[in-house]
């Protein structure tokens, strides 16, 4: 029945098995906070460009978990995070009425721009005005993409969409795909059907499948996004690391950590703008 | 073709990044079908074996259970470990000890549904013989299990295919953290995310290569094994 090469090769896999476990513990055991965050940080690149000088200097490494602003809200408030970094104000403001958060405190911008295909069938024209090319796009049905997912950007075109006096839930129709995914994915569908959407300029401008699209509106007050960062409430939520993830949120509104935000450009182009108030 | 060349850049430059995601993906599927299979093949060759009531249900259950959706897995898993769910008090969210667990629960079934088939084949072929031996139940499976040993690396071949492609547990339970969580599949969702369409798809095909690798490092090592000790 024993085969004496046949169990030594079986001991060694479950020797190599084990190790690996202990390795993913020993990961655990270190000086570490998760951040969930928005897919808009991630996908720009922010994050690879932020975190290493942080983590150089604090010696905290910071795990970033990228979902979209009311998932990444959701993670927290199931206790699976020290420190929410997201954009969307009117949620941040609700998960601080909540007691989940302990303070918010406003670490920078960049804004929303309304994205559509060269061609442009819906007339907009460019501009500046966000309202006046929603209501073109609602009233030529043109392929429209939201994200759905209750993310910030999806917040914010919800937000448009009723500032230009629609109601989208009784006016949408299959013109309007809701694709229910982060802002990469919905980019893709949009470049592949040759859909307007509206999208963070970050994620945008470091988007490399854009085909026909063309940013089209830019520039209104309306599409400014503002960023925030919370400590999670380690009174809610005991296992926040609440030293590490309090030293994060002071380095990112320092002047070093704004510097470093400033500094990240891509093709020459900044694409988030420190604004905590000190 | 592009992509074939790309693909071929990024190995040819050994990024210690890429490896290092190469390795944890290797890591975290072996583990998990390892773990899987020392539960999987003793249930599904008693389930082959046994005769006890509820069998047949038992049978249809691990049979459909190799369907399962690996992101409902991912979100079960998820709900399990996450800090207020009834496991969060070990804090393994978002690490690769998840992951495994995740995946090892999504092959389970598969392992123990491809190894009643085999062992219950075998078992046809020698019930009398055990039988007359006066092998009990647990005897029984044991032998089988260690007769139809060749099968069932096939059959852990199978598992390991469905861990090392599967996406949708290891990006819930894992969080695609860099550095830390971040494996083939979920950095190739991240590129395709980013529109990064070609590095996408040269990840791809390394990913696709090394599964064959595995595949064929299996099978000359079954065939030696075959020969060399029957």
């Amino acid at each position: 029945m024993t085969d004496p090469s046949g169990t030594k090769l079986l001991r060694r896999i479950l020797l190599a098995a084990l190790s690996c476990a202990l390795i993913s513990v020993a990961q655990a055991a270190d000086s570490f906070i998760t951040v969930a965050s928005t897919t808009s940080t991630e996908q720009s690149g922010l994050f690879g460009f932020l975190l290493p000088a942080f983590e150089k200097q604090s010696g905290i490494a910071v795990h970033v978990v990228a979902l979209g602003t009311g998932q990444a809200l959701d993670v927290a408030r199931r206790g699976d995070a020290d420190v929410v970094f997201v954009h969307d104000p009117a949620a941040e403001q609700k998960f601080l009425a909540e007691g989940q958060g302990v303070v918010r405190q406003e670490v920078m911008y960049n804004d929303f721009v309304l994205i559509g295909p060269k061609d442009d069938p819906a007339q907009i024209g460019g501009g500046k005005d966000i309202l006046p090319a929603l209501r073109k796009i609602e009233a030529a049905h043109a392929p429209f993409v939201s994200r759905g997912d209750r993310s910030g950007t999806n917040a914010a075109e919800l937000r448009l969409w009723k500032a230009a006096g629609i109601d989208i839930d009784k006016a949408k129709g299959s013109w309007y795909r809701d694709t229910g995914s982060g802002m990469g994915p919905s980019l893709n569908t949009a470049a592949a059907m040759n859909a307007y959407l509206i999208s963070d300029r970050g994620t945008w401008l470091n988007f490399k499948n854009r085909q026909n699209l063309v940013i089209l509106v830019q520039g209104d007050n309306r599409l400014f996004n503002q960023y925030g960062v919370m400590l999670v409430n380690p009174a809610k939520h005991p296992n926040v690391k609440q030293e590490a993830g309090q030293k994060f949120i002071d380095w990112l509104v320092s002047p070093v950590g704004q510097k470093v935000i400033s500094d990240y450009k891509i093709g020459g182009e900044q694409l988030f703008f420190p604004n905590a108030k000190r | 073709m592009e992509a074939l060349s790309a693909a071929l850049g990024l190995v040819a430059t050994g990024d210690p990044k890429l490896l290092g995601i190469v390795a944890l993906s290797l890591s975290v599927s072996l583990s998990a079908v390892i773990i899987a299979a020392i539960a999987g093949l003793p249930v599904g060759a008693l389930i082959a074996v046994g005769r006890f009531p509820g069998r047949q249900t038992l049978t249809v259950i691990v049979n459909g259970f190799m369907g399962l959706p690996a992101v409902v897995v991912g979100l079960l898993v998820y709900l399990l470990l996450s800090r207020a769910g009834p496991l969060g008090a070990l804090g393994i969210l978002f690490t690769p000890t998840a992951m495994v667990i995740a995946q090892a629960v999504l092959v389970m079934p598969l392992l123990a549904a491809l190894t009643r088939q085999v062992v219950e084949d075998a078992w046809r072929q020698y019930e009398e013989q055990l039988h007359s031996l006066g092998a009990t139940t647990i005897q029984a499976t044991a032998t089988l299990l260690w007769d139809t040993r060749h099968s069932l690396f096939t059959v852990l071949l199978a598992g390991f295919g469905r861990t090392i492609a599967e996406v949708g547990a290891v990006m819930i339970v894992g969080g695609n953290i860099d550095g830390v969580t971040r494996v083939m599949t979920t950095t190739i969702a991240l590129e395709t995310s980013k529109g990064d369409l070609p590095l996408a798809l040269s990840l791809g095909l390394i990913l696709v290569t090394l599964v064959l690798a595995i595949n064929a490092l299996a099978y000359v090592t079954r065939e030696w094994a075959q020969r060399r000790f029957g």
